[in-house]
């Protein structure tokens, strides 16, 4: 069986662009990559879980233990960070 | 949770929208729980959505730093055997409660303490369908129940201490504060909450408005925390209507009747995050 990690071409661009393009999707707003998006009111803390489902559905990570956090989802970077680090992880694994 | 109370032995009868909120507060705080559900494909699920909901509680810091209780899932009240308190959290229909209710006290003790989760139905109208009514009580838990700190408690005229008592150490346990109120249909929060929801309907129905311009004008000026329409997607429209009947059904409030977009919406399968679409549309099952 191929490794899935193994033909992921992920960079720091890429990611963030797709986060971005999902973020406008579900909720009608387009989002820098450094704006908090729960800060602000117009997204529900309850989103936050339709988000880490999504980042581990189309980026092939687990995110489990203290990297499950809000924090690591408040913004485009801190997702885009969290990814790259667990998909490096993944591929020296 | 304190050092010289034992942890108390939970029951959970229903494993929809609270049950499986409920079941995560309680898990959190190294409570264990046993989990039951009658229908076969929802409880086959009921691990997962369990799981799901801890991730949730993790991922928004409402996990404390503690082992998790031990979860059960079973198909049969019989199982409630042994539990200090069973809370019930079936669908919102009092012919269905009482039935799920007298079989739970077929199966536990007489010092049991048995709770109704009911968002609207009184605790008495229960009760006197009970064969031990003084151990009914209500505690309204909302949804999520590992966010909200706060809980509707609601003792019934027959309500006895030995359930009060125990029910007070649960939610101490728990790390939940109880305020409590007075009994009868919708209590404080569902009274209020549900008819002004029906309204927010109607005026969506009516065209004026769509449900997010709704929700953004009762968010940004009446601080309102999520809006109204999602509050619905979040409860279940399916539960929402339930409890408008029996609201409309046991006060005669015009105001209380589900309006026809509510009603239609139900119809459709439209209940709200739990099927996916309600007001808004979600990832399935989140
Ligand atoms: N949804 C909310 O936000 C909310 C908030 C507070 C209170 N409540 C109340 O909590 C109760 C449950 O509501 P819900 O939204 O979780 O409903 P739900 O429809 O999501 O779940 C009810 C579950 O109970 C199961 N069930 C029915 N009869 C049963 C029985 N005899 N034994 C075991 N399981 C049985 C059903 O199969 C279903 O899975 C209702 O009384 C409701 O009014 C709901």
């Amino acid at each position: 069986m191929s490794n899935p990690t193994a033909d992921r071409q992920l960079t720091a661009e890429g990611v963030a662009a797709e986060l971005q393009k999902f973020l406008r999707e579900r909720t009608k707003t387009d989002w820098e990559p450094d704006t908090d998006l729960f800060a602000s009111g117009s997204v529900s803390s309850m989103f936050a879980m339709e988000l880490v489902v999504h980042v581990e559905q189309t980026f092939k990570v687990a995110i489990a233990g203290p990297d499950l956090k809000i924090d690591n989802f408040r913004t485009v970077n801190a997702m885009t960070a969290l990814v790259l680090r667990l998909a490096r992880a993944d591929d020296t694994a | 949770m304190s050092k010289e109370e034992p942890t108390p032995r939970l029951a959970v009868l229903g494993a929809g929208v609270m049950g499986t909120s409920i079941t995560t507060l309680a898990l959190i705080h190294g409570v264990p729980v046993v989990l039951v559900e009658s229908d076969p494909e929802k409880r086959a699920g009921a691990r997962a959505r369990v799981e799901r909901e801890l991730r949730t509680a993790q991922l928004l810091g409402a996990r404390p730093d503690i082992p998790e209780g031990e979860l059960v899932i079973s198909a049969s009240a019989a199982d409630c055997r042994g539990a200090d308190v069973v809370i019930e959290a079936i669908t919102e229909e009092s012919g269905l409660k009482v039935k799920a209710l007298t079989e739970v006290d077929a199966a536990v003790g007489a010092d049991t303490a048995l709770v109704t989760n009911t968002s609207s139905i009184p605790v008495d109208e229960l009760a006197e369908a009970l064969p031990h009514p003084g151990n009914l009580l209500g505690v309204h838990f909302m949804n999520p129940s590992y966010l909200i700190r706060t809980v509707e408690v609601i003792r019934g005229s027959r309500t006895g201490e030995r359930a009060l008592a125990s029910v007070e150490r649960l939610l101490t346990a728990l790390g939940r504060r109880g305020v409590r109120v007075g009994d009868g249909p919708g209590f404080v929060t569902s009274r209020v909450l549900h008819r002004m929801i029906n309204d927010a309907a109607r005026v969506v129905q009516e065209g004026r408005a769509t449900a997010e311009d709704v929700d953004t004008l009762m968010q940004e000026c009446l601080g309102h925390r999520t809006g109204p329409l999602r509050t619905a997607d979040l409860i279940g429209i399916d539960n929402l209507v339930d409890s408008l009947k029996v609201l409309h059904e046991r006060t005669g409030d015009e105001g209380c009747r589900p309006c026809e977009l509510l009603l239609r919406k139900v119809a459709d399968g439209e209940l709200g995050r739990k099927s996916g679409r309600g007001f808004y549309t979600y990832a399935v099952g989140l």
